[in-house]
Parts: structure tokens; sequence; C-alpha cells
């Protein structure tokens, strides 16, 4: 990795301190840094890394998404209406003669008869005023608490029929909306396969570094194979055989398994890395002639001292989930519809044609981007911070 | 040894798939004879399962069927109602010519940008880099190739899909056909390259960051010799090394992302012939390009470990050691 891009290294302890005040001061931070928890240094180091505390941060924002999806929309996902199809997004306006008042428009559709398209004309006459907390469809926030408030929608009207934020896709459902929805899908796509690859990853990695020998010849070599494999024929193949009768749900966990199946390597490879390291460590070496067995050294000695590298490498993973996701979907072997992913929501933009005539449906690329660079950016600061000692 | 394992993995995979659809070939083939209006009977089918085996145990089949691909009999492509030899055709070069451009493109532009990179830390440059390389990380390459599409259209208003003008493509191979390919691999190349750039850039920068911070560069400026070759002549000999290694995961990673990238770009590779026979369930053909882009892929990452050692003394010592 790029080390040199946030130069830290041997100075970090020292510019902790602020250098000016005298030597006093430094003491002091010297001693509050040589009484901190690894956790605390690492904390401390990973808070100087402004690229991945932006990134964390917009992580963090995704991630309310996902358990706010239902109250970020206003509109149901799955309302579709011919009506008003491949609507472009509809600008808010802010101020009405001068004062704060945010609102639509109204808007009538017609079909043009030569083109066949429909044409819609945007009617300042009618204004629809936009409020916070609007009234909507009804859900469950958190799946418990059954309300039917949003963050925000159209007083005295459906917001299904006169919101259109991001525009519609071609069945007019609103894309602002399933883009809520789609967020909740992929992301939660990436921590669940994330975990079943941890899972895969750490049994075959920690084997892998503990016995080391034969075995460990022969996992390594199974990763070497499995790495060498081009994924996304293999994923269609897989996918591809899912039965069409499957529930959304059955698919979901599918796709999350299979996706899983091949992102396993980086985490083992890592875990076997670190085991490998950390059984030439002295502390390791007394505890075992303490007597301390070999569960008790791995869980209370090994693993708080790898903890953090492996919650870096499965930061790392999980972009490579959601692409993975949202390219099988994209190509319509992942999740399907109904179904909301990003992929999904992508597939919509496939062709010229549709790109030609309704440039917003690209629209989900920019999340699917911003948010994997973001966890990019946290798992390279968390990787820097994993070892705060270095 | 490795390449040779890997490659009886992916057979058997690629098996795995063609079994995995519920019924078999001939489940297939009646439904197929049954949509053309004729009908085949339940002996007629039993007898077709026992003259193609498909009675027997798993393994025996899976054997008879290595012997038949030995022998390069892929079996029909039921869809097209044709060989799937036949059926993939040229395809199959078209989608290692991309794949290769688009490492070829890699190369071409991590070299000197990486080593732009280093030598010039912090320059606008660097940062310039190391943006596009976050960029090219975070993007997948058929999203890319939408956007790029996307501005193709409405900036220029070209189409930038296919590999051919409308005239060659179902034409004979020419020179002037060939000539044709040539002037429109660059952007697929690009766009499949780009991600794999953005990485090689990255590892090189990082390498002779590491490597122009020793001894011997310092002595070799200390005597004067110049910049251009103080650079070029060891340190960056040096860094180049694990750039060949990488071949061995780009390839992989290319090959994989030219499939879905040749759907969106419209490229007359396997990659849209493909998802075209999941979706029909036309499991030999399926079944035989995920066997031969693995096997594609096996065999190039094995060459790149052959150009590796060739680069690289050390490796050499090592191994005879």
């Amino acid at each position: 990795m790029d080390r040199s891009a946030h130069p830290r290294g041997g100075t970090a302890i020292a510019t902790l301190a602020p250098e000016a005040p005298a030597i006093a001061v430094g003491a002091v931070a010297e001693e509050r840094v040589s009484v901190a928890t690894q956790w605390q240094l690492m904390w401390w180091r990973f808070r100087r890394h402004r690229l991945a505390m932006t990134g964390a941060v917009i992580v963090l924002l995704a991630y309310a998404v996902v358990i706010f999806a239902d109250f970020l929309a206003y509109a149901d996902p799955l309302a579709s209406e011919a009506q008003r199809s491949l609507l472009r997004p509809q600008p808010i306006r802010w101020f009405d003669e001068g004062r704060f008042a945010p609102h639509v428009y109204g808007f009538s559709g017609r079909r043009d008869p030569m083109t066949f398209k429909r044409v819609y004309t945007p009617d300042p006459a009618k204004k629809l005023p936009v409020t916070l907390f609007a009234r909507g469809f009804e859900y469950r926030l958190l799946g418990l608490v059954p309300t039917d408030r949003h963050l925000f929608g159209v007083a005295d009207a459906r917001a299904e029929e006169t919101l259109f934020l991001l525009g519609t896709d071609e069945q007019g459902r609103d894309l602002w909306s399933r883009l809520m929805y789609g967020t909740r899908t992929s992301l939660t796509i990436g921590l669940v396969g994330v975990t079943l690859s941890l899972v895969l990853g750490v049994a075959l990695g920690g084997v892998s570094g503990l016995y080391g020998g034969t075995v460990d010849t022969v996992i390594q070599r199974v990763i070497e194979i499995v790495r060498s494999i081009p994924t996304i024929p293999l994923w269609m193949g897989l996918a591809a055989a899912l039965p069409n009768d499957w529930t959304i749900l059955q698919v979901y966990f599918a796709i999350t398994l299979i996706i899983s199946l091949i992102g396993w390597t980086e985490l083992a490879r890592v875990v076997r890395g670190r085991f490998l390291s950390l059984r030439e460590e002295e502390f390791i070496m007394a505890a075992e002639l303490a007597g301390s067995g070999q569960t008790r050294i791995i869980v209370s000695h090994m693993v708080p001292s790898f903890l953090s590298h492996i919650i870096a490498a499965t930061t790392l993973a999980i972009p490579t989930m959601i692409i993975s996701e949202t390219s099988l979907s994209f190509l319509g072997l992942g999740l399907r519809p109904p179904a909301i992913s990003w992929g999904v929501l992508l597939q919509q933009a496939q062709n010229i044609q549709s790109l030609a005539i309704s440039p917003w449906l690209l629209m989900p690329a920019i999340p699917v981007t911003v948010v994997i660079l973001a966890l990019n950016f946290m798992g390279d600061g968390l990787r820097d911070a994993a070892d705060p000692y270095a | 040894m490795l390449a040779i394992l890997t490659t009886i993995a992916i057979s058997i995979l690629a098996f795995v798939i063609i079994q995995l659809p519920p019924g078999d070939y001939i489940t297939a083939y009646i439904a197929q004879m049954s949509g053309s209006g004729s009908y085949v009977s339940e002996q007629e089918a039993q007898a077709l399962r026992e003259q193609y085996g498909l009675n027997r145990p798993m393994y025996v089949q899976y054997v008879r069927w290595m012997g038949l691909v030995a022998r390069g009999n892929f079996g029909m492509a039921l869809e097209w109602g044709r060989p799937v030899a036949d059926v993939i055709g040229d395809r199959l070069w078209l989608t290692m010519i991309v794949s290769l451009s688009a490492i070829v493109v890699t190369w071409v532009l991590a070299l000197p940008i990486g080593i732009y990179s280093a030598v010039r830390q912090y320059s606008a440059g660097d940062y310039v880099a190391t943006l596009l390389g976050f960029i090219g990380l975070a993007v997948p390459s058929f999203m890319l190739a939408l956007v790029i599409m996307y501005f193709g259209f409405t900036l220029f208003n070209v189409n930038v899909g296919g590999l051919f003008s409308p005239g060659f493509a179902e034409a004979p191979w020419s020179l002037a056909k060939a000539w044709d390919l040539t002037l429109h691999l660059p952007l697929p190349a690009l766009i499949l390259g780009f991600a794999g750039t953005a990485q090689l850039i990255r590892i090189l920068r990082a390498n002779l960051l590491d490597e122009l911070r020793k001894p011997y560069v310092v002595t070799a400026r200390a005597r004067g010799l110049s910049e251009r070759r103080v650079i070029l002549k060891y340190p960056v000999r040096v860094a180049l090394n694990p750039f060949v290694s990488t071949i061995g995961y780009l390839l992989p990673y290319v090959v994989s992302g030219s499939i879905i990238v040749s759907l969106v770009l419209g490229l007359p590779t396997v990659g849209p012939l493909l998802l075209r026979a999941l979706v029909a369930q036309d499991m030999f053909l399926a079944g035989t390009i995920v066997l031969l882009l693995g096997v594609m892929t096996v065999v190039g990452t094995f060459l790149s470990d052959l150009l590796l050692l060739w680069i690289d003394p050390r490796i050499r010592v090592e191994g005879r050691r």
C-alpha cells in the first residue's frame, strides 16, 4: 500500500502533541500516549487520516439510509403508473414570491402524436408545497413502529403522483424512492456477504496459519486456484442456475452466498499472515511456557492483536462484494425485479437508446461510486491505523 | 503444476455449471423438439439418455465430457442448432485480443505515470494520478462504459460501441478488417484497463518510492550519473518486478470485466454469447465458454510467470536452491 501519501510512521507519536508550548506539555502528551490503550491509539491515528474520516462519515450516512430507507423514500418504490413514465427529474423551487416556501409545480402529460413519446409540461399555476414529515405510504419504522410519516413529501397530495426528485423510470416509479430501497439491498448484501466470507476466511486462513505444513500448502494452492479463475463468468453460471420460482429472499441469500464464495481468499490471506507472524512473537511463547492451552492463546492473546487487521481487511472487502452484486444484477442474473438494488436500477440504463432518452436513469451510478470510494478510503485508513505501534 | 490443477478445477466448475439447472440435455432437447412441433416419446428419450450416457453416475459423465472436450467436441448449442465450436468461432479470439490489448494499455499507461508519480511525489500530476487511481478503484468497468457511451452520444453524437464498422462486421477476415478492428480497439481496451492501470500506478509508485530512498540511488547520483539514468537504469528495473507478476491477477480480472463491458458496448466477444446461453439454459455452450475463458486465463498467467522468471534473476537463483 502507498504509505507515503500520508506521512506518519515513526513521527506519529511525537506529532500527537502540539510542538510549540514547551516541554511540559509534550511530556504530558507523551504520558497520555504511553498509557493509552491499543484501541485509543488506533482511533487517534485513524482520526488524523482525513480522507478516511470523510469516508467513514459517508459510510455511516449510507448505512443510515439502509436503516431509514422507507422513511427517506416518499413514494412507494413499486407503485408504477404508465401515465408518468420517464418523467425528468423535477426541480424543487425554494422560494415563492420572495418567501421561503419550497414547492414543486404540477404537470400535465400527453403523448406526442409524432414521436409517441410522452411529453410533460410543468404547470406553474399549480404549486404544490413540499413539507417535512409528510404523510405517505404506510410502513414500519425500523421494522417495528407502524407509521406513514416520511422525511418529506407533498402536503395535501399523494407524493407518488406529484413529487419526482430524480425523475421516474419507464414504468413510472419514482427513482429517488427506489434508490433509497436499492441502497438498502445493495449495502446489506455487502455486509452479509462479507460476514460469510469472513467466516470462511478466518476458518481456512486460521487453520492454514496455525497448523502450517501440508494443510497450509493445500489451502494456499486452493486460494491461488480460486484467484486465478475469472469470477464474473463463474458467478454468471452459478447465478443463472437459480430456479426461476425462488422468492426474492431466497435469491438474495443465494446471490450473497455465490459472491462470498469468491471473496474469502483475501481475508484468508490476511488471517494466515497474522497467525504466522504472531506465532513467532515472544508474548505468545511466554504464554505457551506459562502453560496456556492453545484455545486460550488464540482467543485471549492472538485474536485481540490481529482483530484490527481483520476489521480493516473486512472493510476493504465490502466494496468488492457490492460491485459484484451490482454487476450481476446489472446483467439480469443477480437480484430480479421486483427486488430493488443498485444493479437492478442500473439495468434500466443498459443501452444507448434509454440513456439518450432518459439519462437520469444513470443516476444510481453516483451513489455506487461514492459509497465504494468511501469504503475504500475508510478501509485504507483502518489498515494504516490497525498497527498503532508500527 | 498449479496451472494443471487450476485447469482441472475450472473444468469441474464448468461441468457443475452445465449440470446445475434442473433436467439434462435430453430434457432441453425434448423441449426444443416439441417447441418446433415434433414429439419425442418416453422410450426415445430413454434411448437417447442411454446413448449419451446421461443415466450414468456423475463422475463418469464428467470423464466422458472431458474426453469429448479433449477431442475438440464441445457438444451442441441447442438454441443455435449448431456445434458449440461453430457458434463460438471468432468470438474467443476477439475476447483474447480485447483482453490482451487492455493489459497492454494498462502497462503502457501505468509505467510512465507510475514513474512520474514517484519521482515527482506530491506534485500536481501526482495528485491527479492518485485521484484517477481512486476513481479507477471505485468505478466498476461497466459503469465507466455506460458513462463514456453516454458522453460519446450526447457530446460527439457517435456510438462508441462495437469492434467493427458496420460494413466489416460480417465480412471475412482481411487486412482492411484487421485495421478496422485496430481502430475500434483502444476505447474498450482503455475502459477495461482503467481499474488495473489505477492499481498498477499505485503499486509501482509505492515500490519505486521505496527503491528511490535506498543508498545505491544516492551513490549513483553522487557519482554524477544523469538523473534519467539514475532512475531508469536501476530503481525502475527493480520496481518493475511486481509489475510483471500482476498479470497473474490482472488477467482473470480483465477477462471477467470484458464479459460485462462487451455487453454494454456490444462487442462481439464471448460475453454476450455467454449471457444469452445462460438465460436460455443452453448449458453446453455456457459451460464451454466458462471452460475456455478459464483455460485462457490460466495459460496467460503461466506465460506471465515465465516472463517474470526471465526478467528477475533473483527468482531464478531462488528456484535453483
